[in-house]
């Protein structure tokens, strides 16, 4: 491989919005409404399409003739390098929304910063994705609004769903020696560096929801490096079922 | 309005339709045009909703990123021809939540073809190639129907279900030419899909109730057995094209017809799946029941959310 840095680096991106989209697609036509049920279809496809970006990039630097698919499809469970955030399940619609804008704010900000890369191809994977995450943001942020400052009901699942999810929040901002690696080069992007600006906005909309932040400091990690939580192992049994068991074939 | 003068605008009426003029929905219309617009626009508004269910279930399971991408969008559209019906609907004085509460309740009917499951990945194209293929022949027509929202509505609807069939027919493609195992898929599912897709386009002449009324108000242009065969006749080619065998052994061309002869549809099975007894119909209702019981409470939270805002505007403007 010619820069092994740079593929790790890629999928640690990638990965992300893999898993995501994953969960999000699996709501299709059971969502609380039709609008809702377009809205998470339509994330799932934005997530899709720029996770097709990043692979066919990560491919050809592999340089030996895996695919896109091959690289999504037929890694083993300790090979994802997706936070854990993005692999919790689809418990209701608040946790669905809280771990959507939890998600959002970061890949934001990412993004943000991933558009000034050395590597043109991020950077322009970047720019077409930042116009998209944008719409992300604006709803989940939108729910996360209307559930918190909505009914007693709502307010109190989506107060869980914060708390719930909270743990996950601190991995966002943790490094792999790929990504050290490349931020060096001028390729990737500093995550320490956001952590700052991501918790003002997310605290901000939180307050705005009239949510309670959360106040603890334990934190979940290990995605980065491929120690998932179990929910994980299922999602993939799912996502490479057909690639399992019909290998090496064109659809 | 005295019975001369409710006759007076029938005759009116009519006379419009005889002329192709569109119907808006401002315009008299007999109470009887409505009701069946209600009914025929909720139903194909339904089928789309239901319809997203069996192809949902293999999108976790899309065995590529194409592929996975095509269908989300494929689904995406049918929520959006959803929304257009539903209100295109609307627009007749019926509200988008009666309609839900009929189709809950089973006083409304949707496809009787989205009540079979979708077992295989092949499934995904015989679904796109067949099932939108007879829906297509079915909706091209109402594109010129005489109520305006609705013939609007179907331009819309007509571009993107033609495109889904593609979709669907280039997966049959695909696996037709692919390995041994991939062509027995296709050909499975033909079998499977085959009949049903007959079936979609309704009871024969004989026994379509609804079909001379529809005639004359054009939401209808052919009889469901002209459609069929239109159907069949369109479809036969395209599955010789890639080496798949229609499960019809009564299929054969009719030089002086020239079109095909077929099989006997099974009717019963028909009326047993439209009836409530097809292999999914409890479980489709189930899941669109459920989504919306449990989405009561954001719902709910939207529009209380929605009523404070509005005050605190209100509370800002003073």
């Amino acid at each position: 491989m010619i820069n092994e840095n740079l593929y790790k680096y890629i999928l640690g991106i990638a990965d992300n919005s893999l898993i995501l989209g994953q969960r999000l697609g699996s709501l299709t036509g059971h969502g609380p409404s039709l609008e809702t049920d377009i809205a998470c279809t339509n994330m799932s496809l934005d997530l899709f399409g720029q996770v097709r970006s990043y692979y066919q990039y990560a491919a050809k630097i592999a340089g030996d003739n895996r695919t896109e698919d091959d690289i999504a499809m037929l890694r083993k469970e300790r090979e994802y390098v997706n936070v854990l955030l993005v692999e919790q399940p689809n418990t209701d619609f608040a946790y669905t929304m809280a771990r959507q804008f939890l998600f959002d704010v970061y890949h934001l900000l990412f993004l943000q910063e991933l558009q000034k890369s050395k590597d043109l191809t991020l950077s322009a994977i970047a720019n077409k994705s930042i116009k998209e995450v944008s719409y992300h943001l604006r709803f989940s942020t939108d729910w996360i609004k209307r559930l918190g400052d909505g009914t007693a009901v709502s307010h109190q699942k989506m107060q869980d769903a914060i708390d719930g999810l909270w743990t996950y929040t601190d991995e966002l901002f943790h490094q792999t020696e790929a990504d050290k690696a490349m931020v060096a080069e001028g390729i990737g992007v500093d995550v320490t560096l956001l952590k700052e600006a991501y918790y003002e906005k997310v605290n901000a909309v939180l307050e705005e929801a009239t949510l309670e932040i959360p106040e603890s400091k334990w934190f979940q990690k290990g995605g980065k490096k491929g120690i998932h939580t179990e929910h994980l192992g299922y999602l993939l049994a799912e996502l490479q079922y057909m690639q399992r068991a019909y290998p090496n074939m064109e659809w | 309005m005295s019975e001369e003068q409710i006759k007076n605008l029938e005759a009116q009426f009519e006379a419009r339709i005889a002329r192709d003029e569109k119907i808006e929905p401002k315009d008299w219309m007999p109470e009887k045009y409505r009701k069946t617009h209600i009914r025929q626009m909720s139903q194909h508004a339904h089928s789309e909703i239901v319809g997203m269910l069996p192809e949902g279930n293999w999108i976790t399971r899309a065995p590529s990123l194409r592929r996975k991408v095509a269908l989300l969008a494929k689904v995406q559209d049918e929520a959006g021809h959803g929304l257009y019906l539903y209100s295109a609907c609307e627009t007749l004085g019926v509200s988008r939540e009666e309609l839900y509460e009929q189709l809950h309740s089973g006083k409304a009917k949707y496809s009787s073809i989205f009540n079979y499951p979708t077992i295989t990945w092949a499934d995904m194209g015989a679904v796109g190639w067949l099932v939108d293929g007879a829906a297509i022949i079915n909706q091209v027509p109402l594109c010129n129907t005489s109520y305006g929202p609705y013939a609007r509505a179907m331009v819309r609807v007509c571009k993107e279900e033609s495109f889904h069939q593609r979709q669907g027919y280039e997966i049959m493609i695909k696996l037709a030419n692919g390995t041994p195992e991939q062509k027995d898929m296709a050909q499975d599912a033909l079998n499977r899909w085959w009949w049903p897709s007959l079936m979609m386009l309704g009871p024969t002449d004989a026994e379509s109730i609804h079909t001379e009324q529809s005639m004359k108000w054009k939401l209808k242009r052919k009889s469901n057995d002209d459609l069929r065969q239109q159907f069949i006749d369109q479809t036969v080619p395209q599955a010789e094209l890639i080496g798949l065998t229609i499960p019809d052994a009564d299929l054969k061309w009719n030089e002086e017809r020239q079109s095909y002869d077929f099989g006997e549809i099974n009717w019963d099975e028909f009326w047993q799946v439209v009836k409530g007894h097809g292999p999914m119909n409890k479980e489709r209702m189930k899941a669109r029941v459920g989504a919306w019981e449990e989405g009561e409470w954001v719902r709910d939270a939207a529009m209380a959310y929605a009523e404070k805002k509005q005050e605190r505007k209100q509370k800002q403007a003073i």
